[in-house]
């Protein structure tokens, strides 16, 4: 049932204003890919394209090889789960999530059965007569996936679903959909500002930065073989660490180094520095150090670590994992 | 505890301020229909005096219902009215939605263009409107007058609706254009019921000139047939005898219709958005 997805050049401009400058990507059958970047970078306008709910300007998209650029949102096969649930407030869970099928003219008997299959998936059976109002913030996204679920399409659009969540539920909904993807093998595009979400959620990262993309690539990929600094900064928390190559005597422009590839001492080490702050975090401790020449560092270390605010520390970067940029920050192989 | 006093305090102005102004506004209509009930002489002895039994008379009353077609009367305002209102609901919201929802070309100049209304009277255009009445056989007729009104409703309608509509979610729209709902569905089914505050807003604001208009009715449809309660009310009123009571118990009376419709719609005021749409 599911399909693949394919961008070829795709462009969107709002008047004179480029949002999208010429996409091209692919996502596979059954792959889940996550698009992030900083707020603003085209990241929504691209999935609404997807969707149709937005006109391409230039370029064209496929899904399982035909052009659906001219095809109204309703008959391409996608569903898309939104940031504020968008249910329709006059309906109740049952009808809310019977509606797309009822408006494609399937049976009575074939919408109760698709109903029964979602919300069992979800849980939802005993709120099938409620109206959206009658529910919690979490039920409202479960009935919002639920109707994504009941339609069988071949692509999930997800426009960070998760966002108007607390942080309990996100981790629980986050790994209902995880489960859902694996049960469903549905292919799903999925929009986050969260780097948990997409590093545990996806097949595919996809890095965006002002309508361009970055680097695509499975998580680990893009966490141990970034591309440039924008995509090594982004991917990974803490953030990496980027340090003035020059006075360490190392290749390029910039060296990067992760928080937890960064040693600490007392008394030697590289760089000297003094510690500005530390936060303790049960698993692991943070130390903030501030330095000379590059600024303030952050170091991991796990467990934890009793450290004096003010007190002068020496870093000590583990050279083997460090990511060497040029000038333009790209990396340097 | 100051901070509480402060707040009683304050709260206690705001309401003699609302309270006198509540007074002040329903003062006329009190002595209205106070005086509706009473005799000639006692009008004129004792204007505010409340109608006793000594002086309580429904001559008014009885004139006014004898004279002329009153009932007509009375549905003709009705008919204007509710027509009238209900084509500047349906038309403004439309164009509102359009204008809010759709990119296209010329879309604030549209905006600007349907919002002049606002500022220019359409009794500026009186004589045009009449020429364009009588060429078009129109004149005493209650079309006449409900193409009128609607005309003069829509720039605010327009104006207010299309602010609203705005911050409909977005989501909400683009979720039924996913699931297969057509331009008018989602237009009907998902934006209005969201605005509804917003439309009886509106209508109040729309409804009432229209009720109260003299002008139009005067000039488009002064006939028998066609004439609105504010028009029929004009008979008692004489060059050299006014026949007060009838005057007072007509305007009574055409107080009642305009109330039902004010109430029926400030319920949808107060009752606000419904919750649970978005969020
Ligand atoms: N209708 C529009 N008209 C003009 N510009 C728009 C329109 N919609 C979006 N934009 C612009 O397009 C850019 C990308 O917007 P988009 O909503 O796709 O960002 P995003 O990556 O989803 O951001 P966020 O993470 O904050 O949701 C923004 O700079 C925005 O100002
Ligand atoms: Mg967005």
């Amino acid at each position: 049932m599911s399909g693949s997805l394919e961008l070829r050049g795709v462009a969107k401009a709002f008047g004179k204003t480029e949002v999208i400058k010429g996409v091209d990507l692919s996502v596979d059958e059954g792959e889940f890919c996550v698009f992030v970047g900083p707020s603003g970078c085209g990241k929504s306008t691209l999935l609404r394209m997807i969707a149709g709910l937005e006109d391409v300007t230039t370029g064209d998209v496929m899904l399982d090889g035909v052009r659906i650029n001219d095809v109204a949102p309703a008959k391409r096969e996608i569903a898309m789960v939104f940031q504020t649930y968008a249910l329709y407030p006059h309906l109740t869970v049952r009808d809310n999530m019977g509606l797309a099928l009822k408006q494609a003219g399937e049976s009575r008997a074939r919408i109760d059965q698709s109903i029964a299959v979602a919300s069992n998936m979800l849980a939802l059976g005993d709120y099938l007569e409620r109206r959206p109002a009658e529910l919690s913030g979490g039920q409202r996204q479960r009935v919002a996936i639920g109707r994504a679920i009941v339609r069988t399409p071949k692509l999930f659009l997800f426009d960070e679903p998760l966002s108007n969540l607390d942080a309990a539920l996100r981790v629980a909904t986050r790994i209902e959909i995880a489960r859902l993807h694996r049960e469903l093998g549905a292919t799903m595009v999925y929009v986050t500002h969260d780097q948990i979400e997409a590093m545990t959620l996806a097949d595919k990262i996809v890095v965006l930065r002002g309508g361009r993309i970055e680097q695509v690539g499975a998580p680990m990929e893009l966490y141990n073989n970034p591309a440039n600094t924008f995509v090594a900064g982004f991917i990974g928390s803490p953030q990496m660490n980027f340090l003035r190559a020059g006075a360490l005597g190392a290749r390029g422009e910039t060296m990067g180094i992760r928080p937890e590839h960064l040693a600490i001492s007392a008394t030697a080490g590289e760089i000297g520095g003094r510690i500005s702050h530390v936060e303790k975090l049960g698993g692991e401790t943070l130390v903030y150090v501030r330095t000379e020449v590059h600024g303030l560092l952050t170091v991991r270390l796990f467990g934890e670590h009793d450290f004096t605010v003010d007190a002068v520390a020496f870093l000590t970067p583990d050279q083997a994992r460090a990511f060497h940029f040029d000038t333009a920050g790209q990396r340097l192989r | 505890m100051a901070q509480a006093r402060g707040n009683i305090g304050r709260s206690i102005a705001a309401h003699a301020v609302l309270i006198a102004y509540t007074l002040i506004a329903l003062f006329p209509v009190f002595v209205i229909v106070v005086n509706s009930f009473k005799s000639r002489r006692a009008i004129f002895a004792n204007p505010l005096a409340l109608p006793w039994p000594e002086h309580f008379d429904l001559v008014g009353y009885t004139t006014v219902l004898k004279q002329g077609d009153f009932f007509q009367y009375f549905l003709n305002s009705m008919t204007v009215t509710v027509a009238s209102l209900f084509f500047v609901l349906l038309f403004g919201a439309m164009a509102a939605f359009a204008l809010s929802e759709y990119r296209f070309r010329g879309n604030t100049l549209m905006g600007l263009y349907l919002a002049l209304g606002i500022m220019i009277p359409i009794r500026l255009g009186t004589v045009a409107i009449l020429q364009l009445m009588v060429a078009a056989g129109l004149v005493n007729t209650l079309t006449a007058l409900i193409l009128v009104y609607t005309a003069q409703g829509l720039p605010l309608a327009v104006f207010i609706l299309s602010e609203f509509m705005r911050n409909v979610s977005d989501d909400l729209k683009n979720a039924g254009r996913i699931d297969g709902l057509s331009e008018y569905r989602i237009f009907f089914v998902l934006v209005l019921p969201l605005v509804r505050p917003a439309m009886a807003t509106v209508a109040v604001f729309t409804m009432i000139p229209i009720w109260n208009d003299l002008w139009f009715p005067l000039i488009l449809a002064p006939s028998e047939e066609t004439k609105t309660i504010t028009l029929g009310s004009q008979v008692f009123i004489g060059q050299f005898v006014t026949n007060w009571n009838a005057v007072l118990a007509a305007l009574s009376l055409a107080i009642v219709p305009v109330l039902v419709l004010y109430l029926v719609f400030s319920r949808q005021l107060i009752r606000g958005i419904t919750a649970g749409a978005v969020k």
